[in-house]
């Protein structure tokens, strides 16, 4: 019998998907080698066929999207359960990833906004909230509750692996679908449970061919202001670069394209939280004794707590900014 | 080498050698008025001229410059012709410049007494320019700068600086002034202008000298930029009389490395800048000096031989010495200078022992701390100092309506009477704050020390430790650590060499074991850590493309810890798993 394959897509974008397919022709030996259980994004499969299924019937799940709802929670469990491997996969399981920044704020706060007090809004339908249940001729329907915090996957349940990455690098996953093959074909031994797969273990500075000079930052560019030399580091030339606090396995992908990394790849091996670690990382190296002047460079970085933490928030030591309209109420964890 | 034969006399020269020389090695007097070794001869004042007889020819030529090339050329110096040309010569010049000695002296010498000829433009200043051309020479040969030029023709003749201005391409040399035959030019102080030296401009000072009768070793030194010869490539004269040929124009700073296991730091100190104060009127008023330049008055090999005078040449009648300038003053520095109340009244003794002046002490406190400091105090009062407890406020320019020579006038509060006052002086003596070398903090990086706020290096431990630095093996003595007496900087320079030597005759050091270290497998080269050590002991490798720590140098402070953005650099003793752990522990009680 094959072993069994489910993917699901919790609160993601959608891009791991892209990704699993952008393996091209990789893809024909998933399918082969694996007989595919659960994958509504590609195949029409029930909730009510995996709650059906044995515990553990599952040989490898993996699951993208962070848990920011009360149906990416019950899934998150009932995969959990099904499964005997699995994966947080892509960053938003792994870390919180960008929806993972709606931590900044609370369920409260983003569904005024998103209802009532955004711009775009016309003006007949603001102040009109979802209802999470309603009558239709069928019968009661209901919608999901919405959390006040993003979770991770791994806060939600036990994790076995991570892939970090948004999403994460083709290349990366056929090695991992290759190992992954290669274990179950051969008996190879499981690596040991936590394992980060498809990543590196130094920086992205590591996999980065620009040349590195003793830094010493005097102003922060946005992309706007300054066109990157693409042989310097960027960091040198005052262009916020994630690169020094950021796992390498992506191959330097963003800053080969004269683009800072932004941090996808989440907080290198010993690194407990990315955003202080890079916070830590760049006062250190801001050129000027003087306390004025230092302030005024801390300025020109726009949008600190989305630049550090872009990625990790929900996963940081802090995970999310102090609640004002208290906890989840009907939150069972 | 040629023969040649003057005034019957048979002697052996080089070639070219001019006539003056061959006369001279031969012992016979030629009149000579333009000529000077120093220069090209010019020819000019023709009293030189000779009778040159070569076979049946003769000619009349001028000795200074005339080269002797043939053998066997015969010269006669006082032949009767040349006689009558050099009387003829002298009575032209003496008519014209009737009261110049050097003429006056020739014309003696020559057998003229009164010029039978009447100039109507007579020259009666005896120290008249007799435009012999030595001045324009020296400027254009020797020094190279040609300042000095010929101008007009005939009678209209006269030496001049280029638009008859005082021109900037003068390097004020005073060569003109010192080949001058009569006195013409002279030399004046200019102070702080252009060429002169302006460390020390109480007197003058020559580009090569020996810096004080006290120099060690005692030779002299050349000031490069006032030297003729490094400035423009002329002149070179001290080389050409020294005889052992001991001066070298090309010896030039060079640097040198030297490995060294540990160094002691006395960068010293500077005085404040007066000039920030300019209600003192330093630099601005004469008789104003700093207490460095009082002190230079005072050598006795100074510019005034130890005698105390005003800038006039008189004696003062009275002289203020204030003293905190710059120090104790929110303004500038709040610490004490220390050293500024000793010296100060050392001083007002010189200044009672030498001259018959009043000396006023303009101080805020007395402190006399050290041994033997304050009976030195007591004696000054019984010598009649002045005290005055108050901060001066103002120096300013006082006149007398009867003529009088100005004075300075020193306005002030006296605390201890409560009332503010005005005191006439000739002389005021500023005592300057001590302050850090102004580039302390180069130093400072350089070693990897620090400086404390007042930017002094900073010791390891005010009390415990005052000679040792946070940099293993870097010492510091005397005032770049901090204000202080020749005592005090003799005690702890003293103090540092014996830790100095203390550590070489153990041979070998123990090191703290807490250092950071660098994690090969983790450090992806980010560089982020590279400028940050204050002790210097990273390094970035470049074929590995890693950073490292030096292990000696490392103290481990944990500063690239916190930064290193993988956590590659890890404390040893203190890592974050054993940081948790501790917490942990902590928090679960």
């Amino acid at each position: 019998m094959k072993p069994k394959l489910a993917l699901y897509w919790a609160s993601s974008c959608g891009g791991c998907e892209i990704a699993v397919v952008d393996i091209e022709l990789k893809i024909l030996d998933v399918a082969g080698f694996f007989d595919i259980v659960f994958w509504p994004c590609i195949m029409d499969f029930k909730y009510k066929d995996v709650e059906a299924m044995q515990d553990g019937d599952i040989t490898l799940c993996l699951f993208n999207g962070a848990i920011r709802t009360s149906e990416n929670e019950h899934l998150a469990k009932l995969l959990r359960a099904k499964s005997k491997v699995l994966v947080a996969f892509g960053s938003c399981a792994k870390e919180g990833c960008i929806p993972g920044l709606a931590n900044f704020y609370d369920k409260k706060t983003i569904l005024d906004y998103v209802y009532n007090d955004s711009p775009s809004l016309e003006a007949e339908s603001k102040g009109v909230y979802p209802e999470m249940r309603t009558n239709m001729p069928e019968g009661e329907i209901e919608i999901p509750e919405f959390w006040n915090t993003v979770k991770t996957l791994d806060q939600v349940v036990d994790v076995d692996y991570y892939v970090p990455g948004c999403p994460p690098q083709s290349f990366q996953i056929i090695n991992v679908i290759e190992a992954v093959i290669d274990i179950l074909k051969n008996g190879k031994p499981l690596p040991p449970k936590g394992t980060i797969l498809g990543a590196g273990d130094k920086t992205c500075c590591d996999e980065c061919p620009r040349e590195r000079k003793e830094k010493k930052i005097k102003k922060f560019y946005r992309p706007q202001e300054i066109i990157p030399d693409p042989k310097e580091c960027l960091l040198d030339q005052g262009i916020m670069c994630m690169g020094p606090a950021t796992r390498s396995g992506c191959d330097a992908l963003c800053v080969k394209a004269n683009s800072g990394c932004r941090g996808c790849y989440g907080p290198p091996p010993n690194v407990m939280d990315q955003g202080t670690k890079m916070v830590s990382a760049l006062s250190s190296v801001i050129d000027s004794t003087d306390p004025n002047e230092v302030k005024e460079i801390i300025k020109t970085i726009a949008d600190p707590l989305g630049t550090f933490y872009r990625f990790s928030l929900a996963s940081s030591l802090m995970k999310r900014v102090q609640q004002k309209n208290g906890e989840d109420k009907n939150r069972k964890f | 080498m040629i023969n040649v034969n003057i005034d019957g006399k048979e002697i052996q020269i080089v070639e070219e050698t001019t006539i003056v020389r061959a006369a001279e090695s031969a012992g016979i007097w030629v009149p000579t008025l333009c000529y000077s070794e120093l220069f090209e001869p010019y020819g000019v004042c023709r009293i030189c001229s000779v009778e040159v007889i070569r076979g049946k020819r003769s000619r009349i030529v001028t000795a200074c410059n005339y080269p002797l090339r043939d053998n066997g050329t015969k010269i006669l110096t006082n032949s009767p012709r040349i006689q009558t040309i050099r009387k003829m010569i002298m009575e032209l010049l003496l008519s014209r410049w009737p009261n110049v000695q050097i003429i006056k002296d020739i014309a003696e010498a020559v057998g003229v007494k009164e010029p039978r000829i009447k100039c109507l433009e007579r020259d009666e200043d005896p120290n008249a320019c007799i435009l012999c051309g030595n001045c324009v020479n020296i400027c254009k040969d020797v020094v190279k700068a040609n300042v000095l030029s010929f101008e007009n023709r005939g009678i209209k003749r006269e030496i001049s600086l280029p638009f008859d201005e005082k021109s900037d391409e003068c390097i004020v040399c005073g060569a003109c002034a010192h080949v001058c035959p009569t006195g013409h030019i002279k030399i004046k102080t200019l102070g702080y202008e252009r060429g002169a030296l302006q460390d020390w401009y109480l007197g003058p000072k020559t580009a090569i000298n020996i810096p004080t009768l006290q120099a060690v070793p005692r030779v002299p030194i050349i000031n490069e930029e006032a030297c003729i010869k490094m400035q423009t490539g002329g002149c070179g004269i001290c080389s050409t009389y020294c005889e052992p040929e001991a001066i070298n124009y090309d010896a030039k700073d060079e640097e040198v490395e030297i490995e060294v296991g540990q160094i002691l730091l006395t960068t010293g100190y500077q005085t404040i800048d007066l000039k920030q104060m300019p209600q003192y009127g330093y630099g601005r008023l004469d008789n104003v000096y700093s207490s460095l330049e009082f002190e230079h008055m005072l050598n006795s090999t100074g510019p005034t031989g130890g005698t105390i005078l005003c800038k006039d040449g008189s004696v003062p009648r009275a002289v203020g010495i204030i003293h905190c300038i710059g120090s104790r003053d929110e303004n500038f520095h709040k610490y004490c200078s220390r050293v500024c109340c000793m010296y100060a009244l050392k001083f007002a003794h010189l200044v009672k022992d030498r001259t018959p002046a009043e000396v006023y002490q303009f101080y805020i406190d007395m402190r006399a701390f050290g041994k033997g400091y304050e009976e030195f105090y007591k004696r000054l009062l019984d010598e009649g100092v002045n005290m005055i407890r108050g901060k001066v406020a103002e120096i300013s320019e006082g006149y007398l309506t009867n003529g009088e020579k100005p004075f300075l006038m020193v306005k002030c509060e006296d605390t201890l009477i409560g009332k503010f006052r005005e005191i006439p002086v000739d002389m005021v003596i500023l005592c300057p704050a001590i302050e850090p070398q102004f580039d302390a903090s180069n130093i400072k990086k350089i070693f990897s020390i620090s400086q404390s706020p007042d930017k002094f290096f900073l010791e390891r431990h005010p009390k415990l430790d005052p000679v040792s630095t946070m940099t293993d093996g870097v010492f510091i003595a005397g005032c770049a650590q901090g204000p202080k007496d020749i005592p005090d900087s003799v005690a702890q320079a003293s103090a540092a060499a014996a830790r100095i030597l203390s550590l070489i005759s153990l041979g070998e050091v123990a090191v703290d074991p807490i250092k950071a270290e660098v994690a090969d497998e983790y450090c992806s080269g980010c560089r982020i850590c590279n400028s940050l050590c204050p002790y210097t002991a990273i390094s970035f490798e470049e074929e590995k493309k890693v950073s490292f720590i030096n292990d000696m140098l490392c103290k481990g402070c944990g500063t690239c810890v916190s930064a290193c953005p993988s956590s590659a650099i890890t404390g040893k003793g203190f890592t974050d798993k054993q940081i948790l752990a501790e917490l942990e522990g902590i928090l679960s009680v």
